[in-house]
């Protein structure tokens, strides 16, 4: 056990193991399944947050356009569980039975090709992970290589988001439109509607996060990890050491793709189906603001960030569903505003300081009691047994541990 | 190619901002293990001369050899592997990084983004930092910050950072800019020790300084090459006088 503690201290996991407890621990044994199930769905944010730490907080790449991964993510792993929910038997009022019944209302007959890697669970697994990943490589290459950062870049992922929402929205037979997609039943014949399904694929959120985070600091402590630093610093430094910069931030951009794409199949799977207004411009740029509120310099802090805002968004619009929106500006812009770090800000910056600064007044004064002992070296009578409290003398209250 | 072995030949090199004619029609020989000081006043193309040979900004006509191979064409992160170092004027450094991650991360290799993330830093790497670190000063500040080292400091540092490519041609923009005068004299000692084994361009204002380290002095206004030889020779010319004092 010692030998874990000093490990977890060596390698700076504390806040992670704490962290871990929380969701694995804590949460589940302390709300019920509905709860638990939002914030499974909070978590998927938090892949978002997290991938946006080394994006945005780590390699200085602001993306407003994370919703789209996410999205991609979510659909790649929705039209995996669509295409069993809609076998030839249950879909058999169809005119053509056997394809999502949307695409039947839409006049489809035939099953598109683009569909059809996704009914197997390797392939689709494959492409949660590769589909955001292609699409994050071809736009960042193609940006980046041109030298196209800052601003520019921001805006043309918003653009991309509003693209792909349109996109989505508009070829309603082959993605199902604006509703999305829904009635999604079982993976591989095991109903995840259920609470037992729920409850495992909670785990299975809480789990792939932390392995996120872990990936994330393994980056992080990597010379990769610290060329982003650099790069964020001293762009033109970093190039002229040699460095091929360009390929360095399409390495950030698709990492962070990759988290949120398995954030995205995760909110699918936990939340039941997967629509365009996880895609578009507002969610994307609600995930900024995870990342912003959590501190967008820490992994661990963004996901208390998604956490906190999410949990946020839930009670306000439940008890001030008139006000919920002003509530959560409120919170936005007082949180960037006061803490620009944010919440791991805080903590960094002056919570922490302050518990060492009491922790050494805390040791001062001991040290000076004790050198007051020392000055003293008669030992004080030591009571024998009886009631302490008794034996003081009058005026002088005792205390007992 | 004459008799001598030149490291860098730029031959006809022109480079127009808007028909604003930067480098005109320029030819400049640099020889293997020189060092070559380049003057000139404001505005006569010295940096802009070391941004097209590092790449940063492209030529619109004439050639860069190094070492036989043509360098206008290609990506600046090639060009720095094929062993040119440039220095900027202002300190560029990674203020947020320690001395010491600032001398691993220009260590030349684990270049690639795989590299990179496979990088480790070995035995090897930690000498090289260790004697790098030595030879600029900075051997007792590893741990520190870069960001609140002082401004000769940060100069050396990125000079230290050069180092550890160890590039065949050194191009030093302005590095004694800002310097107070015992830091010029190390950094003049430092400039000679280091020009062993290397070429290097010198960009500088400071006469007295170019006088220290200087063996061949090449004097550029408006983007044309006005002389060239030992200092005194180019202190002597009247066309150098004229520009220097006549404006």
């Amino acid at each position: 056990m010692n030998k874990f503690t000093s490990w977890v201290m060596q390698q700076k996991l504390g806040s992670l193991v704490l962290l871990t407890l929380l969701l694995a621990v804590v949460f589940p044994l302390t709300m019920d399944i509905f709860r638990l199930n939002l914030v499974g769905k909070y978590l998927t944010y938090a892949f978002v947050a997290v991938g946006l730490v080394m994006l945005w907080g780590h390699a200085g790449i602001l993306s407003l356009g994370q919703g789209v991964f996410f999205g991609l993510g979510g659909y790649c792993m929705a039209m995996f569980l669509k295409l069993e929910a809609s076998d030839p038997e249950s879909t058999k009022i169809q005119s053509t039975p056997g394809i999502p019944d949307f695409m039947d209302w839409n006049q489809l007959t035939e099953l598109p090709l683009f569909w059809l890697p996704f009914k197997s669970l390797p392939l689709t697994l494959l492409a949660v992970v590769l589909v955001p990943m292609a699409l994050a490589f071809i736009i960042s290459y193609a940006m980046f290589k041109r030298r196209v950062g800052g601003v520019y870049f921001a805006i043309i992922t918003q653009a991309v988001a509003l693209i792909l929402t349109v996109l989505i929205i508009g070829q309603q037979g082959y993605t199902g439109g604006v509703n999305g997609i829904t009635d999604l039943k079982t993976l591989l014949g095991w109903d995840i509607r259920t609470d037992s399904a729920k409850y495992v694929l909670y785990y299975v959120c809480v789990a792939l996060l932390i392995g996120s985070v872990l990936l994330c600091r393994w980056v992080q402590s990597s010379k990769l990890g610290t060329l982003l630093l650099a790069m964020r610093d001293k762009e033109d430094r970093v190039r002229f050491s040699g460095y091929d910069v360009a390929m360095f931030k399409v390495f950030a951009f698709c990492l962070a793709a990759m988290l949120s794409a398995i954030g995205g199949a995760m909110f699918t799977l936990q939340v039941g189906f997967m629509s365009p207004s996880f895609v578009g411009i507002v969610p994307s740029i609600e995930m900024v603001i995870y990342a912003a509120v959590g501190g967008r310099l820490s992994l661990i802090g963004s996901i208390y960030g998604a956490l906190l805002v999410n949990f946020g968004k839930t009670y306000f619009s439940e008890s001030a569903p008139d006000l919920w929106l002003f509530l959560m500006a409120a919170l936005f812009i007082g949180v960037t505003m006061a803490f620009p770090d944010g919440l791991a800000g805080l903590w960094e910056q002056k919570i922490k300081p302050w518990w060492q600064r009491k922790q050494q007044e805390r040791k001062d004064i001991r040290a000076r009691v004790a050198a007051a002992h020392a000055a003293y070296p008669e030992p004080l009578p030591r009571k024998e047994g009886g009631n302490a409290l008794g034996q003081m003398p009058g005026g002088i209250s005792g205390q007992q541990a | 190619m004459s008799a001598k072995e030149f490291v860098l030949y730029i031959e006809d090199l022109t480079v127009s901002f808007d028909g604003f004619k930067a480098i005109d029609n320029l030819n400049l020989y640099v020889d293997k293990n020189e060092l070559r000081v380049i003057i000139g006043p404001n505005g006569a193309g010295k940096t802009t001369l070391l941004d097209l040979i590092c790449g940063k900004t492209k030529a619109s006509k004439g050639s860069i050899k190094f070492k036989d191979q043509e360098l206008t064409k290609r990506a600046e992160h090639h060009i720095v592997r094929s062993g040119v170092g440039r220095k900027f004027q202002t300190p560029s450094i990674y203020e947020n990084l320690s001395v010491f991650q600032n001398l691993e991360v220009s260590f030349p290799s684990g270049r690639s983004v795989l590299g990179a993330l496979g990088f480790k830093c070995t035995h090897e790497v930690k000498a090289r930092v260790q004697a790098v670190a030595e030879e600029i000063g900075l051997a007792d500040k590893l741990e520190l910050e870069a960001g609140l080292l002082s401004h000769g400091q940060k100069q050396w540092l990125e000079i230290g950072m050069l180092l550890m490519q160890e590039p065949e041609l050194l191009m030093l923009d302005e590095p004694i800019a800002g310097m107070s005068a015992k830091e010029r004299e190390l950094t003049a000692d430092l400039l000679k020790r280091i020009c062993k084994g290397r070429s290097m361009i010198v960009i500088e204002h400071d006469m007295d300084f170019v006088k220290q380290i200087a063996s061949k002095v090449t004097v550029m206004h408006q983007g044309k090459i006005l002389a060239e030889g030992t200092m005194d020779d180019v202190q002597s010319n009247p066309q150098v006088i004229d520009v220097y004092l006549g404006h």
